[in-house]
Parts: C-alpha cells; sequence; structure tokens
C-alpha cells in the first residue's frame, strides 16, 4: 500500500460533547448506589441496569432495524436459563467458570438461538416479522413446559451466585458487587451497542429499515442484514437475561413468555425507539412502574395501558422525542412562550387523570370487595358507590375533564405548530446566511 | 384408535377449525383490506364472551347473541375511527403497535371488571347435553351449533362481499381504493365498516364459543396466537387459505391430543428397545398429546421455511 498519499489532512476536532455525555453516564453507574443507600434502591438499580441492556438489545431491532419483535423474551429468557445451568456446573465444580462470565455463557446461549430461529424469523420484515416472532415466542414457551430436565417445570431452575471458581478474589455475595458487575456490563454493552449502531452493518440496518428495495438495488441482502443485527440484539439479549439469573438466583418457565417480550416492547417503546438512548429510559420506567408503581395501586397494568396507547398515538417517539422536541424548542429560545400552554396542558392531565383514575379504583374495589357495603375510600374521601348520585357525580366529572382537556390540547397544538415553522423559518434564515 | 374415537375427533376439530376460522376470517379481511394485522383480535373474541355472559344474565342467551356481537363490533368501529386513522399515516409498526396496546388494555379492563378468574357462563338448556352418542362416545349439541353457526356465517359472508352492492364496494376497495374513492364511496368509512364488521365476527365467536369451552382472561391469548397462525399458514390475506388452514389447525390440534403414543412406541414396534440411558431420551419420551400445543407453532416455523406464502396465499408479505 503506498502510504505517502493516504496522508490527506482529516480535520477531526476532539469530540467534547461525546466524553462528557459517556463520561457521565460512567460516573452515574459509579456513583448511584452510594446517593441511594437503601437496600430497595440497590435492588431497583441492579434491574434497571440490565433492564437497560435488553431495552437496548431490542431496540436494535425495533428503533433501528424496524423490526416489531413479540417474541423477545425468548432470547433474554434462554440466556438466563443457559447462565443458570452454566452457574449450577460451576458451582459443582465441574465447570472453571467464575461468576463475571457467566453473562457471557448467556450471550452466547442467545446469539447461538437468534442464529436457529432468526433465520426462519428474519426471512420477511414488518408485518410477517412481528407474526412470525410471535409464533416462535409461542413455541419456545410451550416447549418449555415440555422439557422440564432444563426448564425446571413450575418451580424453575434455581442456583448460588456465590462458589468457590473466583475472580480476583470477589465472592459476589453482597448485593453491591452484584450491582457493580451489572454496571460494568451495562457500560459496556451501552458503549459496544451505540458503536454498532455506527458501523457500516449499522448504517445498512437502518437503510433496511428505511427502504429496502433501495437496498437490494444497491447490492446488498436485506435478509442477511436482518439476520446478523437479529444475532447480534440476540447476543446482547442473552447477557441480560443472563443478569436475571444472577440477580435472582432463580429462573423459571416465565421468563421466555409473551408477557415479558410485551412488556420489552411496550417500554422500549414508551423510553422512545427512535433515539438510541430512549430504551434507557424505557429501561428505568420499567423497574419503577413494576417494582414502585404497583405499590401505588394494584391497577397500574391499566394506566400503562392507556399511556401507552396515547404516546402511539400522540407521541410516537416515546419520551426520547418529547425531551429531544422540547431542548429544540429551548434551544431556539421559544420555550419561554410555551411555559403557560404547558401548564394548562399539565393542569387539565392531571384532572383528566384524577377522573379517571377515580373511575378505574372505584370498579376495582367493587371487584375485590363485592360482598362489602358498596363505600369505597378515595384520596381520604368516602364514596358510596351503591347510590345514583355518586355514577352521575362521577361521569360529570369525568366528561368536564374530558373536555377541558380536549380543549387545552387544541390550543396548546396551535402554539406548538406556531412556535415548530417559526423554528423551521429561523433553520432556513441561518442556511441562507451561510 | 378406534373408529368412534376417530370419528368424534374430527368432528371436534371441525368444530374448534369452524370457530378458529370466524375469527380468522375478519381478520384476514382487515389485513387484506387495510395491511393492518390486528392484534386485538383475540381480544374482540374475549369481549364478545364477557359480554355475551353478562347480557345473557338480563336478557337471556338467544337475544345476547345479537346483542354482543352488535356492542363489540360498535367499540371495535369506534376504535378505528379515533384511534388506528389517527396512528394510519405513521406506518405499518405504530398500527401493530396501537393494536397491541388495546389487546393490552382490554385484557386488564376485563380483569378490573370481571375478576381473574373464569366466570360461570353457562350453556343456554336447548344447547345443554348431547346431541347423539357414536358407539357410546357423546357428541355436545353447543359445538354441533358452533358448526351450524360458523358455516352460517360463512355463506352470509360469501352472498354479501360478492352479491350486493356493499360487498362490491369492498371488494373494490380492497384492490383499488382510490378508483373506489374517485367514484364518490367513502372508503375510510368503508373501512370502519369492515374493522366493525370483523370485530363484531370475532365477538359473534366469542358468544358461542365463551360458554363451549371457557370464558377466562387467558381465553384471548390463548386463541390469538393460534388465529396468527391461521393467517400465515393460509397465506396472508386469503380467505380461503384462511378456511382450510383453521380446520387444519382444528382437526390437527384434537387429533394431537388424543393419540397417546411416543416415538419411544414407534421405535418399539420396529424393534428397537429406548430406555431412560439413551440419547435423546427427553425428546423420544415425549408423547404427541404432550407435543399438541406445539405443533400450530411448528407448523408455522416449518411453513415460513418451505413455503412462504402461505397454502393458498398469491403473494409473499
Amino acid at each position: 500500500m503506498n502510504t505517502s498519499t493516504a496522508h490527506s489532512f482529516h480535520f477531526k476536532p476532539y469530540n467534547v460533547g461525546r466524553w462528557v455525555i459517556w463520561g457521565g453516564f460512567a460516573l452515574l453507574l459509579i456513583v448511584a448506589p452510594q446517593v441511594f443507600r437503601s437496600g430497595l434502591s440497590l435492588t431497583l438499580l441492579s434491574q434497571m441496569g440490565y433492564m437497560v441492556i435488553i431495552c437496548l438489545s431490542y431496540n436494535l431491532l425495533l428503533g433501528q432495524g424496524g423490526m416489531l419483535s413479540f417474541g423477545h423474551a425468548v432470547y433474554t429468557g434462554l440466556g438466563a436459563f443457559f447462565a443458570v445451568h452454566a452457574m449450577n456446573l460451576a458451582s459443582s465444580g465441574s465447570l472453571p467458570l467464575p461468576l463475571p462470565l457467566i453473562p457471557l455463557v448467556g450471550g452466547l446461549a442467545g446469539l447461538g438461538v437468534a442464529a436457529l430461529l432468526g433465520y426462519p424469523s428474519t426471512k420477511k420484515a414488518g408485518t410477517p416479522f412481528a407474526m412470525i416472532t410471535l409464533g416462535v415466542g409461542e413455541l419456545v414457551f410451550a416447549m418449555s413446559l415440555m422439557f422440564p430436565e432444563f426448564f425446571g417445570g413450575e418451580g424453575g431452575v434455581s442456583a448460588n451466585r456465590v462458589y468457590d471458581t473466583r475472580l480476583f478474589g470477589i465472592g459476589f455475595g453482597p448485593a453491591t458487587q452484584v450491582y457493580y458487575l451489572i454496571a460494568f456490563y451495562t457500560f459496556v454493552c451501552t458503549a459496544a451497542m451505540f458503536a454498532f449502531t455506527r458501523t457500516p452493518l449499522g448504517r445498512m440496518l437502518n437503510a433496511v429499515r428505511d427502504n429496502p428495495e433501495r437496498v437490494e438495488f444497491v447490492g446488498y441482502d436485506t435478509q442477511r442484514v436482518r439476520y446478523l443485527a437479529f444475532m447480534i440484539s440476540g447476543f446482547f439479549a442473552g447477557i441480560g437475561g443472563a443478569f436475571v439469573a444472577i440477580n435472582f438466583e432463580i429462573v423459571t418457565a416465565e421468563t421466555v413468555s409473551a408477557i415479558r417480550s410485551g412488556g420489552y416492547l411496550l417500554f422500549t417503546f414508551l423510553g422512545g425507539a427512535t433515539f438510541f438512548f430512549g430504551p434507557i429510559i424505557g429501561a428505568v420506567l420499567l423497574v419503577m412502574s413494576s417494582v414502585l408503581l404497583s405499590e401505588i395501586t394494584p391497577a397500574w397494568q391499566i394506566y400503562l395501558g392507556f399511556v401507552f396507547l396515547f404516546m402511539v398515538m400522540y407521541a410516537p417517539g416515546g419520551v426520547a422525542s418529547l425531551i429531544m422536541m422540547n431542548l429544540r424548542v429551548a434551544a431556539f429560545g421559544k420555550l419561554g412562550r410555551l411555559w403557560t400552554s404547558y401548564l394548562a396542558l399539565g393542569g387539565a392531565g392531571a384532572v383528566l387523570l384524577a377522573a379517571l383514575s377515580l373511575v378505574v379504583e372505584i370498579v376495582y374495589h367493587l371487584q375485590l370487595d363485592s360482598s362489602g357495603d358498596g363505600s369505597v375510600k378515595f384520596f381520604g374521601v368516602m364514596l358510596n358507590v351503591s347510590s345514583v348520585d355518586v355514577w352521575v357525580g362521577i361521569a360529570l366529572v369525568v366528561a368536564t375533564a374530558l373536555g377541558l382537556f380536549e380543549f387545552v390540547r387544541r390550543s396548546f397544538l396551535h402554539e406548538w405548530g406556531e412556535a415548530q415553522t417559526e423554528i423551521e423559518k429561523e433553520i432556513k434564515r441561518r442556511e441562507a446566511a451561510l | 384408535m378406534t373408529t368412534e374415537a376417530f370419528v368424534i375427533s374430527l368432528l371436534n376439530g371441525v368444530s374448534y377449525g369452524l370457530l378458529l376460522f370466524m375469527l380468522s376470517s375478519g381478520l384476514t379481511l382487515i389485513f387484506s383490506m387495510m395491511g393492518v394485522l390486528n392484534f386485538a383480535h383475540a381480544s374482540f373474541y374475549m369481549l364478545g364472551a364477557y359480554v355475551g355472559y353478562t347480557v345473557s344474565g338480563f336478557v337471556g342467551f338467544w337475544p345476547a347473541l345479537v346483542l354482543a356481537p352488535l356492542a363489540v363490533g360498535l367499540l371495535g368501529a369506534g376504535f378505528e375511527r379515533f384511534a388506528l386513522r389517527r396512528v394510519h399515516k405513521f406506518g405499518h409498526v405504530p398500527e401493530l403497535l396501537i393494536t397491541f396496546g388495546l389487546s393490552f388494555v382490554v385484557l386488564e379492563l376485563v380483569q378490573l371488571v370481571w375478576g381473574r378468574s373464569a366466570v360461570p357462563y353457562a350453556l343456554p338448556p336447548l344447547l345443554d347435553g348431547p346431541l347423539f352418542t357414536l358407539f357410546g362416545t357423546q357428541f355436545p349439541r353447543s359445538r354441533a351449533f358452533i358448526m351450524l353457526v360458523a358455516v352460517f356465517m360463512l355463506v352470509a359472508l360469501w352472498l354479501l362481499l360478492t352479491r350486493t352492492r356493499v360487498g362490491l364496494v369492498i371488494q373494490a376497495a380492497l384492490t383499488h381504493p382510490e378508483m373506489v374513492e374517485a367514484l364518490g364511496h367513502n372508503v375510510p368509512r368503508v373501512l370502519m365498516m369492515v374493522f366493525g364488521g370483523g370485530a363484531a365476527l370475532a365477538a359473534l365467536a366469542g358468544v358461542i364459543g365463551g360458554n363451549t369451552y371457557v370464558t377466562e382472561p387467558g381465553m384471548a391469548n390463548a386463541v390469538g396466537a393460534i388465529v396468527f397462525v391461521v393467517v400465515v399458514v393460509g397465506g396472508m390475506g386469503s380467505l380461503a387459505g384462511a378456511f382450510l388452514a383453521s380446520l387444519l389447525i382444528g382437526v390437527l390440534q384434537n387429533f394431537a391430543v388424543a393419540l397417546d403414543y411416543s416415538m419411544i412406541d414407534v421405535l418399539a414396534q420396529v424393534g428397537h428397545q429406548v430406555g431412560p440411558g439413551s440419547a435423546g431420551y427427553a425428546l423420544l419420551k415425549l408423547k404427541i398429546s404432550q407435543v399438541a400445543p406445539i405443533l400450530p407453532f411448528l407448523l408455522l416455523v416449518l411453513m415460513l421455511v418451505f413455503r412462504p406464502r402461505g397454502l393458498l396465499g398469491t403473494r409473499e408479505g
């Protein structure tokens, strides 16, 4: 190779923003358990850590590749099962494998399973892909009940993460040590997946998502690109799944169920599939809502479902897109004008939420306690739900809240649209000035 | 397997297959018209069963057979009008997502209103009991009723689609929506009607399936995945294919449940004894009846590998 001509000058500024963001992420992972010291918060943080890996691996399919999978739990779940068996082998002494390497076992298992099942799955994109992943998910779940030797039947497979083969003498008994192991993998996997989105394959995956026909004309095999991405996603999903095994020390057949797959889909979307960091928000929301929100109300999944429907209709980019859009508005100095609208929207939204939760909580209460005297306590107020007055009152509250919200929403949409057009104009003006 | 067991299994299979077709026909129509795979289709089936249960508690089973599908059909049309149409411009993935969200919400609402365990949705006296006894094995009336309703619905649907003006507009809107719109028909309203009609058909299946089988919050998930298999195996968007695949899967599952053999028995027949120590014993010892739940999904995967367009499909998704 002629090296003299390869010396063309590239202006490469030091990317300060990138170092700040990734440094901040690492710092956050290190400092978080020092700030939130309670046992509960450590549990939450550990779960968030590996959920971040799982949701990001899911988003390689959904966000980067436009592949809506209903069977992601197959890869996380089988990763978890292989990891738990590896842990059992290691603690019986027949496999000299220290705990920090167990996630790689899960990852390789996820990769292997994805290589096997991904081939028929990725033959198609779009709607057929979604249906196939659903079918494959059901297939694996049904099989989990057929092979109790591997899946442990009803009781699942349990293991002990503390065993004799150790790396640097760390035992991983205390939850803090497990957290830092998770945090290490979370950082490395996040970085690796981000790096993947910058590779030619990652870019080609975006192209397959946006315009598969054109990709075929350029000379790439779309099926092959999807297949490769599917396997990479399976690898990271397996790593995330292995941490389920390490964290809980038990894996049940429920880990591969469609309910889990649905959960990953739901929260990855809520977090925001269109941005790389969206699933991180989604993972945090997943753990927060399944642990904390379920403490507040037993009917939390209904609220979750409605929030999801609402997001699909009004903000298909998830929380991440809401943040980015508002950052753009703020960058052009228009946020100050919108804040009154935001206040009104927030107020109306709160009233609507209160009205709807009133209905949900009352019905839930009636369902649980149908033999009671028909009185329900809501925010410290006793309501006698057997009287017609209360139901008329509730209907009025809900109708008023709906009307108010719709009115405020329209005026907000108007203001928002105006701000956006002004921003577009400003961008055009700046471009023209260049 | 004896003759009477064979005949009864076949009848049960056909009756279940026809129930599946009542679901998959609506799904296929919606898919071929709107390109939307309605993930919540089985949820409408479940809603039909629950609404049918409640309504039949007030006015009896026979009025409920009409009222419950109407109510659920209206709900479906409302969902199309106010939610699905809104996300149509975002593309297919958000459309799938919103129906997924609906299935999630419907499941939670059903658990909220009717509880987490099965409801006592009993058969009306006319359908209770055996229709006939064949070599000592009974065939229940309710299953025969499912067959009757399904065949009646099939004929009515076929007549509607091929012999009426509305049906012609629907057929035309399937292939040439712009032309139909140019001729002055309101295509979005046709789509809304088709979606509502599909939901009503699913609910009708629910009203009669709910008391023949069991009405519980898990019923949507149990049947939903199978219906998707039917649609893929039959060929996306092909009504005749859906019919064939429904019967195939219905019969396949009922026969598999009735067969109590494993590979070990087969191997023993050819003079090869397999013990717990042999390689692959865990796989070989499984009886066909144990494998029954995965057969439809296995069929799906095999179909996709060897014939991706399905039995009677004309295009590859």
